[in-house]
């Protein structure tokens, strides 16, 4: 078993006072808790700081703790023979066990160590499943690969691997939360099994920006397209399609191609909308440049006319 | 060995689920969520009914709501503040993202 060090993890002295550990354990909590840091790494940080704080809150387990001795962090080390009442005393093997489940085991068997054994339900997992968009528009299975705390025969508590399956139904999109009945952590005396939630993130498309069920696309048009009105090719999910665009279509326009986005788990799909960007040749040919020049000397277009009566009207 | 296929369920405003059911998934007591809805931070579908149904939607802002009770001690009061801040926070994160979808990708 490896050895972690609670009071580091909470920045404070092994003979601190409850109040300065709770204290210590607050301050950090605000900082990484993962449901209000954005931050890195910071659910991994909040683990190990709410570990630190498990034990070390309850005067019991801070002396079953500090009955451990002190360790360099992350080195094996076997505790006492006669620590903690474990099951086979000094003969019980701690090496695939982690400091966590020790100490919650701890706290399981002190519940249910008096009368009747207690009903207690699984553990429920939060995971995060990235799927490409394709994949959410028509559903899809994931790979989950987790490793979970459960109790063994001796009532000890162990990391085990568990893998399966899960079906992604058609019309997920961004944010959206799907649950698995059952699939989190197993019932201890007849408890209910915990339920896993998966959060599903889309991993960035090249093309396709998801809001909700709609689709933004960038839709780059040159300027003789915008102003004569044009019809191009435009790619939806399901296959390109022809997208009628109207004369004078200026830029950030936005064209809806309706039900061409996500589907939806219920109702219509939603709506893609290409967004009109007035684009130039980044060098003009000698041809292209004559006939510009031709359209600036014949046109009476003034894009800027605004500005003289605005400013006028401000002053 | 293939490995298991379990199905998943919707977590959205089509799926409507009992105050039991609310109690047991997001781990809140059945209390602690009848002070929430008396407090207007949790919304049944039909206030009025005989039995309260909820949108599952709101199962994971509890949730949320519910560790940070954990981790902070908060009582009813501040548990119903903070779910309407997670709420209000999910909220301007969807309008951001239409925002954000809205953006052009690349410069003209």
């Amino acid at each position: 078993m490896k050895y972690k060090d609670y009071y580091k993890a909470l920045g404070v002295a092994r003979d601190a006072s409850a109040a300065d550990i709770k204290k210590a354990y607050r301050k950090l909590a605000q900082k990484h808790h993962p449901d209000v840091s954005k931050e890195k790494g910071a659910e991994e940080k909040f683990k190990d700081i709410a570990e630190a704080y498990a034990t070390l809150k309850n005067p019991d387990k801070r002396t079953a703790y500090d009955r451990l001795g002190s360790h360099a962090p992350g080195q094996n080390f076997q505790p006492p023979p006669d620590w903690g009442g474990q099951p086979g005393s000094g003969s019980f093997n701690f090496d695939d066990i982690d400091l966590s489940d020790l100490f919650a085991g701890l706290g399981a068997r002190a519940q249910g160590g008096r009368g009747a054994p207690m009903s207690m339900p699984g553990e429920d997992y939060e995971v995060t499943a990235r799927i490409p968009l394709e994949d959410a528009a028509k559903g899809t299975l994931v790979d989950l690969n987790l490793s979970v705390p459960e109790y063994d025969e001796t009532g000890q508590l162990r990391r085990v691997a568990r893998t399966f399956k899960a079906r992604i139904p058609q019309g997920a999109t961004h944010g959206q939360r799907l649950r698995l009945r059952g699939k989190g952590g197993k019932g201890f005396h007849g408890g209910r099994d915990g339920d896993l939630f998966l959060h599903i993130e889309l991993l960035p498309h090249l093309l396709f920006r998801p809001a909700g069920h709609d689709l933004y696309i960038d839709l780059p048009l040159a300027p003789w397209e915008a102003a004569l009105g044009a019809t191009v090719a435009v790619p939806t999910l399901a296959g390109e399609v022809h997208l009628k665009i109207p004369p004078g279509t200026a830029a950030g326009q936005k064209l809806r191609l309706s039900k061409r986005g996500l589907p939806r788990p219920q109702g219509d799909p939603g709506d893609l909308f290409a967004i009109a960007q007035i684009v130039v040749p980044a060098s003009l040919t000698e041809r292209e440049k004559e006939l510009f020049t031709q359209l600036a000397a014949a046109s009476t277009f003034a894009p800027r006319a605004h500005f003289k009566t605005e400013v006028a009207h401000e002053s | 060995m293939n490995p298991e296929q379990v199905e998943a369920a919707w977590m959205n405003e089509h799926t409507q689920v009992t105050l039991e059911e609310l109690a047991t998934l997001s781990g809140l007591p059945d209390l602690t969520l009848r002070e929430l809805v008396e407090c207007g931070a949790l919304v049944p579908a039909d206030p009025e009914g005989v039995e309260w149904t909820f949108s599952a939607r709101c199962v994971v802002t509890l949730r949320s709501a519910g560790r940070l009770g954990s981790a902070f001690d908060l009582d009813a009061n501040a548990l119903a503040l903070t779910l309407s801040f997670l709420e209000r926070i999910g909220e301007l994160e969807a309008e951001l993202s239409v925002m954000r979808a809205q953006l052009p990708r690349r410069s003209p």
